[in-house]
């Protein structure tokens, strides 16, 4: 294993492009890998909204023959998978994400370079969000959850639309769901710069002059909330399930709405508004 | 003493109400903590373990430190002392943006010496473990309770049963991730803070940073759950207010998914080993168990047995389990949901092995009178009838099951609410309280109690709670006692403010406060009638402003539930579907139906999921969690939703709270149901496909 410059202890690499909006998985194994992957690490990597999940640990080579007491040591730790418990923890050390992926070729990269923050470009971007239009200074990486809940624009004005939640962050909760040219979006799986020349809509777009729209009135109803943090991205999943289709049977909901998390257990009253909601709006 | 009255009168009591909170929710406007963007805010982080166990030997916060943007950093941790969990805090940053604040926490450099780790239960309890804390063999002192002659009862018993159930780590899973604003001016502290307890955790701020207690302000406006998880600043929130003081800037810190399902609470793990013992004809006499459990590193794991049945003979051994993982916190009914499986699962084998009817056979040993009636209720609404009377012998792949479990909560309040009316010469009426919202609709109860007492619309009503400034404190959020609390001292409050304005009314007018009757919206006085507004304009420069009292009268606790299930499993692919549940809860005398109804179903689905799909899964030789995320931790979806029918059992006795009881008796109708459709036991918790499969296999 020492000197090794790719990942044969990995067993597996799942891989998330997030720059489409919708995620790829990209499955690669040990020996199709080209990735320079050091640790096991479960994160974001910032220069190119990458997430990684590796099922097994590389060594930290590195740091291995820096030390050769502590290489000495671990020899004797060897466990039965073959892999050195102790480096398995060292290599995880430094809390640092240790791979650079270019979105779209998987190129080798050195690890560091995503470390810091010191490489990063940035843009200004147009983006029109509940019919205005903005104009943001963001870095490729930035999301467009983050631009909606943190963003300011040019002019120094916040947007402020934080609506939308972060929750899973990773696309798997629907708690930051938005509309985008009328689809339901994950808006924290769509970078900013994927966002423009597009129509977004948050929940505090969708009411028309105070007026609620059909779906907030019928959550309200059937009292389809509790503490009230998943709804913004229900209420917003739940119009674009009406837009697409207007008679949507009990199971359609639950089928389009299993994109979406309620801790405190709203669903049987969300499936209700819904419903009540589609008799409304015909 | 005051009473609530004939409350099925009340055109509000007992009735349907929608969410006063309902129109901020759905349109984005209701600002949780996660939401407060202050000016010059900056963003913290926090810097985590990913080793389970070692000895932090060096730290350098220098390179986020000289990193543009980057504001403060500060550690958690000094070097020399032992990390003892992954996700243990580290150090923590503030920046400019997040994703500064996320760059500079890997920029950190710390060293350790990695110490061995066991994350596993059964592996700490063996010999060759680490020791892991000041408990020997990392085994708590055995907590024992005895009851009657276990030995006499043996001789007794005709039939006995012997089985080791099992329940997992159930994390809280909060959407909202525990965090908080933190702002200084001067040294004065003002906190936005996702907790349960507003007053709480003032003191706590004060006691941490040795401030005078009115030098510090919590605010929670909006919550987006807690279940038992956030009562205090925690480290977290020690990190935000350190940050906002070194950079004189408000700092916003919310904990990382990852953090939250790591650091934030769960509910510990139960392991029992149990033997009972019943008459033929179909009385319990004799119950012995021996059980453990582990919360991490604290303590807190334990469950409830004997329980909801009256056994009079047994004998119960408790004790924690130490491993290196984030610790336990309370979770909605600790330590009930673990010992409700196990004893409805129980009582279903005694049931069976007597040749009972399992629901007969509850009965028999149940003292509770309220639960019966929910024993009727329940099996006519699910069709008890149609269950198998041959546990497995319906023909099929799928077969479909029926199953019954039963709960039991306190919940009856306490003292120490302050709460306060306010009438205003322009027809205004406040009410006031340091209680908090956590999605359990205390909000809109305080004001449908303050306007069936006035004669108005609970929108009629401004609320005004989630805050420590207007120095009314109350307690906690926890123990599902917030209703039972809050609700005599806004009675009471809202009693004298209406007394208030009576009196000032029958003064004003010359006549006894006999003639001055508020009702439906308008003032009558002798013969004349006067809308609210009228009447609350003669007040003039006045307001009335009145404070409420503690009333043991107006609230009760012990909230009896019994919950049935049925279920399709597919003894191929081992997949339970649920098809139908029905919870029949004692909820007291109800001020919203609507609001309880909703607390019902989210405690049938809390149930669901922990009885077939939550799991903690710890990977033994890296000593991480393998699901720290929403992808991986599975929590019940929309997909995953039955049928329910939740029953507000209407006692009509007096206040009580309801959060906890809710989820507790789910999980063991569920596993009875699951038994009853394919004949073969599963006893241990979450009930998933490779368990069904196993069992039948070993069947």
């Amino acid at each position: 294993m020492q000197g090794a410059s790719c990942v044969e202890p990995i067993d597996w690499v799942e891989v998330w492009l997030s720059n489409r909006g919708d995620p790829a998985h990209l499955h690669l194994s040990k020996d199709g890998c080209r990735i320079h992957i050091r640790y096991l690490v479960q994160e974001v990597c910032p220069t190119s909204r990458l997430v990684i999940q590796g099922g097994q640990m590389a060594e930290d080579t590195t740091r291995s023959t820096d030390q050769p007491e502590d290489r000495q040591k671990d020899l004797h730790q060897v466990n039965k998978t073959g892999l050195s418990r102790r480096n398995f923890l060292k290599g995880l050390g430094t809390g640092a994400v240790a791979a650079t992926v270019a979105p779209a070729t998987l190129a080798e990269a050195d690890s560091h370079s995503a470390t810091t923050g010191a490489e990063i470009t940035r843009a200004t971007v147009k983006l029109s969000i509940n019919q205005q239009v903005y104009q943001i200074e963001v870095e490729p990486r930035t999301t467009l959850l983050t631009v909606l809940r943190d963003g300011i624009d040019t002019g120094g004005q916040r947007i402020d639309l934080t609506g939308a939640k972060e929750v899973c962050d990773r696309g798997a909760c629907g708690g930051c769901t938005i509309l985008v040219d009328g689809r339901s979006v994950y808006s924290c799986m769509m970078l900013a710069i994927d966002a423009e020349g597009k129509e977004i809509t948050t929940v505090e777009g969708l009411a028309d002059d105070n007026e609620l729209h059909p779906v907030q009135e019928a959550f309200i109803e059937h009292d389809a909330l509790m503490c009230g943090f998943c709804t913004p991205g229900f209420v917003v999943a739940s119009k674009a399930i009406l837009d697409q289709n207007p008679n949507p049977t009990r199971e359609e909901i639950q089928a389009e709405l299993s994109g979406n998390i309620c801790r405190c257990g709203t669903y049987p009253f969300i499936f209700e508004a819904v419903a009540s909601a589609a008799k409304k709006m015909k | 003493m005051a009473e609530w009255g004939e409350a099925r009168k009340s055109s509000l009591l007992g009735k349907y109400t929608q969410r006063l909170s309902g129109p901020q929710k759905v349109t984005g406007q209701a600002k949780y903590t996660f939401d407060i963007n202050r000016p010059g805010m900056l963003y913290g982080r926090i810097l985590r373990s990913h080793i389970p166990r070692g000895t932090l030997t060096a730290l350098d916060l220098s390179p986020a430190q000289q990193m543009p943007g980057v504001k403060a950093a500060i550690p958690l941790i000094e070097v020399g002392k032992e990390i003892r969990y992954e996700g243990q805090e580290i150090a923590a940053v503030a920046a400019d943006t997040k994703d500064i604040a996320a760059d500079a926490i890997r920029a950190i450099r710390f060293d350790y010496d990695p110490l061995d780790h066991v994350v596993d239960l059964g592996e700490s309890m063996s010999e060759s473990s680490p020791q892991i804390r000041d408990w020997e063999n990392n085994q708590s002192d055995r907590q024992i309770d005895e009851k009657g002659d276990l030995q006499a009862g043996w001789t007794t018993a005709d039939a006995v049963v012997e089985a080791t159930y099992s329940t997992e780590v159930q994390v809280h899973t909060c959407l909202e991730s525990h965090g908080h604003v933190a702002e200084w001016d001067g040294d004065q502290l003002t906190v936005w803070a996702s907790t349960q307890a507003v007053f709480g955790t003032r003191r706590d701020f004060a006691r941490h940073f040795e401030l005078p207690e009115d030098k510090v302000r919590v605010i929670t406006e909006h919550m987006g759950g807690g279940f038992g998880s956030k009562f205090g600043p925690g480290v977290e929130g020690q990190a935000a207010a350190k940050l906002a003081k070194e950079t004189g800037q408000p700092v916003k810190l919310m904990l990382t998914r990852k953090g939250e399902q790591n650091t934030a609470g769960n509910r510990p793990s139960m392991v029992q080993h149990v033997k009972a013992g019943a008459t033929k004809e179909g009385k319990l006499v004799a119950y012995e168990v021996s059980g453990y459990g582990t919360s991490g590193l604290g303590g807190g794991a334990g469950f409830t047995g004997p329980y909801v049945y009256q056994v009079p003979n047994y004998r119960t051994e408790k004790f924690n389990v130490a491993i290196n993982a984030g610790s336990g916190r309370a979770f909605r009914a600790p330590r009930h949901p673990q010992g409700a499986f196990a004893m409805d699962s129980l009582m279903d084998e005694l049931a069976e092995k007597i040749g009972m009817d399992s629901l007969e056979f509850r009965k028999l040993n149940d003292p509770n009178e309220i639960r019966h009636a929910e024993y009727d209720r329940g099996a006519e609404e699910i069709g008890w009838n149609r269950r198998q009377k041959v546990a497995g012998s319906a023909p099929g792949i799928q077969k479909r099951g029926i199953g019954v479990g039963s709960g039991q909560w306190g919940g009856g309040g306490g003292k120490g609410t302050k709460a306060r009316v306010n009438i205003n010469s322009d027809g205004t009426v406040e009410a006031v309280t340091g209680t908090q919202d956590l999605g359990t609709g205390i909000r809109t109860a305080i004001a449908i109690i303050v306007a069936d007492e006035l004669g108005l619309q609970p929108t009629d009503i401004t609320v005004k709670i989630g805050d420590t400034l207007p120095g009314l404190p109350s307690g906690g959020s926890g123990g599902s006692q917030t209703t039972p609390s809050v609700a005599p001292v806004v009675k009471t409050a809202a009693m004298a403010a209406k007394e208030s304005l009576i009196n000032h009314l029958a003064e004003k007018v010359n006549v006894v406060a006999d003639e001055v009757v508020i009702k439906e919206g308008s003032v009558t006085i002798g013969n004349n009638q006067l809308s609210w507004k009228e009447a609350a304009s003669t007040l003039g420069m006045e307001t009335i402003s009145e404070e409420g009292s503690w009333d043991e009268n107006l609230r009760e606790g012990g909230a009896a539930g019994a919950q049935f299930a049925e279920v399709e499993v597919d003894t191929e692919t081992g997949q339970v579907k649920l098809i139908k549940i029905v919870a029949v809860q004692d909820c007291g005398l109800i001020i919203n139906r609507l609001a309880t109804e909703s607390q019902i179903n989210g405690g049938v689905i809390g149930g669901i999921g922990y009885a077939l799909l939550e799991d903690r899964i710890m990977d033994g030789q890296t000593g991480r969690s393998l699901n720290s995320n929403l992808i991986d931790y599975k929590v019940a979806g929309a997909q995953e939703i039955p049928e329910i029918r939740a029953i507000a059992h209407d006692t009509d006795r007096k206040v009580t709270g309801i959060g906890e009881p809710v989820t507790i008796p789910t999980a063991g109708a569920i596993a009875n149901a699951v038994y009853n459709a394919i004949g073969v036991r599963v006893r241990s918790l979450p009930i998933t496909p490779d368990k069904v499969l196993t069992a039948l296999e070993e069947a």
